[in-house]
């Protein structure tokens, strides 16, 4: 579903992706955790082309981001992003924050588009909050509609950037149960996180970057029971102890 | 102090020097109006051309923008009133080339308005609305543009009212705007203190106006701040 080839990115003279490959199969979970700055949340945002990379390719559904017929925009309906701060719309109800990018991009009327949307905030868990404005809801709230505004496009792949590191604690949990509901409805996700507990129960797979590289993958119970490298080791001994 | 004086040329001060209702062209709103909304409507792509990423647009507007704040209002009013005839080959009328050259001023400082305007929303929603396929235009004008003019209202009021103020610059091509009027009449009845102290209010009460309409506007706004 989402393959990096050889995969380098430069910001200016920071080297913040080095050599990535990466294969994320079709209905596959895969956590991407590591020290800060070392380049998950870029690798991530290459995936929707809101960040571009200097050398490599990056092959989304079977299409090449390279590919000069490449439309950026019928990718992004595809990938739907969550963010660490939300970022949902001030200025609009949550109704309108999900129901705007249907109606705009993919032309559906705004009727159909709000039926969907209610549908989602239902699935999130907050179906009476459609006509409440953002800054009226709880981080926890928040992040669910911003869920629910990427789902409404009906996106093949969820791409997740911090999505709790934002929340308060008691508020956490709540958001990891709808993400723990859409992998098992078989959603494609990538998911960066420091969420250890989510990692070791939903993931499919963990992978550990510093630096800007891949340093080391595997299964979460082999990467949480038995990490293979001394920076992972060390990464994980400093988040775990309490 | 004698305010017969105002009273007897109410109906001049007021309907042709404020208002520019009456036989001769002039009037200080029928200037500041229409040089407020097209200078702003020009403004917006000037500012939005100051971010753009194609240095065609954005080296043009920025020039634009140097050029037209470097230079006095009084200046420009006076080239486009002799260039003007040069260029076209007959004269315009007052009216015309005043509003030509407040709306062409005005524009470079409503855009910068604008552009600290688009610049103050957080980047974050640029992209929120571009990782759900939005393009450049419609995040600009469904994301963008609505809460950048709100996090602009408080300059572009203050740039209104020191347009509205600057309208009598205008009188020195002719216009009869409202300290025109005050002094037409000034010269006939030699009244100043009088009279500038009426215009003084005039021109008060019009800001004071803008400030209050804007502060209820913001408040109004701000019931779902981000």
């Amino acid at each position: 579903m989402i393959e990096f080839r050889d995969v380098d990115k430069w910001f200016g003279s920071l080297h913040v992706l080095k050599r990535i490959n990466l294969k994320v199969s079709g209905g596959e979970v895969v956590v991407v955790c590591g020290p800060s700055g070392s380049g998950k949340s870029t690798l991530i945002r290459c995936v929707n082309r809101l960040e571009s990379i200097q050398s490599g390719e990056i092959i989304v559904d079977g299409q090449s981001l390279l590919d000069p017929k490449f439309d950026p925009s019928k990718l992004r309906t595809d990938v739907g992003m969550v963010f660490q701060s939300f970022n949902l719309y001030p200025h609009m109800t949550v109704l309108q924050n999900i129901t705007l990018a249907p109606t705009k991009v993919k032309g559906l009327a705004a009727g159909e588009a709000e039926k969907v949307a209610k549908e989602l905030l239902d699935r999130v868990g907050i179906p009476d909050k459609a006509g409440v404005y953002p800054a009226n809801l709880s981080g926890g709230q928040q992040q669910r509609v911003a869920i629910a505004r990427a789902l409404a496009m009906k996106p093949k792949i969820m791409l997740f950037d911090e999505p709790t590191s934002a929340l308060d604690p008691e508020m956490i949990n709540e958001v990891l149960e709808v993400m723990t509901d859409l992998a098992h409805d078989g959603m494609t996700m990538v998911v960066v996180t420091h969420e250890m507990g989510f990692a070791r129960r939903v993931a499919h797979r963990v992978v550990f970057m510093d630096e800007g590289q891949i340093i080391e993958e595997g299964k979460p119970e082999t990467f949480f029971g038995a990490p293979q490298s001394p920076r992972a080791q060390q990464f994980l001994g400093k988040i775990l102890s309490h | 102090m004698d305010f017969a004086v105002v009273i007897n040329n109410v109906g001049f001060l007021i309907f042709q020097g404020f208002l520019g209702l009456g036989n001769f062209t002039g009037g200080t709103l029928r200037l500041a109006v229409p040089a407020i909304i097209f200078g702003f409507i020009l403004g917006i792509f000037i500012g939005m051309g100051r971010l753009a990423r194609s240095r065609w647009i954005y080296l043009p507007a920025t020039l634009y923008v140097e050029f037209f704040r470097g230079v006095p209002l009084v200046m420009v009013i006076f080239w486009f009133w002799f260039i003007i005839p040069v260029v076209v080959g007959k004269s315009l009328p007052e009216y015309s080339v005043a509003l030509a050259a407040f709306v062409i001023f005005e524009a470079a400082y409503f855009g910068e308005i604008v552009r600290a305007g688009i610049q103050s929303v957080p980047r974050g929603q640029a992209e929120a609305a571009t990782a759900t396929g939005l393009t450049r235009a419609q995040t600009m004008r469904h994301v963008i543009l609505p809460q950048a003019l709100r996090n602009m209202i408080p300059s572009l009021v203050t740039q209104c009212i020191v347009l509205l103020k600057d309208t009598s610059l205008a009188s020195i091509i002719g216009y009869v705007d409202l300290t025109k009027a005050a002094q037409i009449v000034n010269n006939r009845e030699i009244r100043p203190f009088e009279l500038y102290l009426f215009i003084a209010v005039i021109y008060w009460l019009c800001s004071y106006g803008m400030s209050r309409y804007a502060r209820h506007i913001e408040r109004r706004l701000a019931v779902n701040p981000a």
